[in-house]
């Protein structure tokens, strides 16, 4: 059964509709000891489906330690949305509420090439000297 | 930003899924941005303010 409502799916296909490249979501789970991890991995192959642009792998966070370690994912349940290369977009947990939308912004972003940010910030973040690590935390509600 | 920026790595973090996360960083309410540690931002912050405290304290 699907987690993603028909009604909701014709409203996701719309937003994703003008995808232009290439959009992977890459998501971590694992059998056991991880509540979200499941319907995580479903949610992430129903949106997939609604577009051609977008292709959805799944990797386990155990065995498939090489992937683990090259993506640098430390926890689960965790997607990865990249477009023609790892530009750093990570979500953890299950993408429901407003991380759902967010997660369609990310797709919509790497898939564009458009980060939709002001030239001030662009020039900004072209000072950085180090690395810079953002953690947003957010609830489904 | 990190889309732009190869220095830059975004996580979205559910924060109920995350106790020990929610509690190491002490979320009391979302959204709550993290940023190398160091900086705390409670709230949703506008672009420019971000870019600006982040201009601030990482460059």
């Amino acid at each position: 059964m699907s987690i993603i409502r028909d009604s909701d799916k014709e409203a996701i296909k719309k937003e994703i509709a003008g995808l232009t490249g290439p959009v992977k979501l890459i998501n971590f789970t694992q059998e056991l000891e991880c509540q979200y991890c499941k319907e995580t991995n479903q949610i992430v192959k129903e949106v997939a489906e609604l577009s051609d642009k977008a292709t959805a792998e799944t990797y386990n966070f155990v065995t498939d330690k090489e992937k683990v370690d090259s993506f640098k994912i430390d926890k689960i349940p965790a997607t990865v949305i990249m477009g023609t290369d790892d530009r750093g977009i990570r979500f953890y947990g299950v993408p429901s509420g407003y991380e759902f939308i967010s997660l369609l912004e990310a797709i919509r972003i790497v898939s564009s090439g458009n980060s939709g940010l002001q030239q001030r910030s662009k020039e900004v973040l072209g000072k950085l000297k180090k690395p810079l690590h953002l953690q947003v935390f957010v609830t489904p509600t | 930003m990190a889309y732009e920026s190869p220095l830059v790595t975004a996580d979205m973090v559910e924060a109920t899924e995350f106790p020990h996360l929610a509690i190491k960083y002490q979320v009391m309410g979302v959204p709550k941005t993290i940023i190398n540690e160091e900086l705390h931002i409670e709230g949703a912050m506008p672009e420019q303010m971000l870019i600006q405290r982040i201009e601030e304290k990482f460059t």
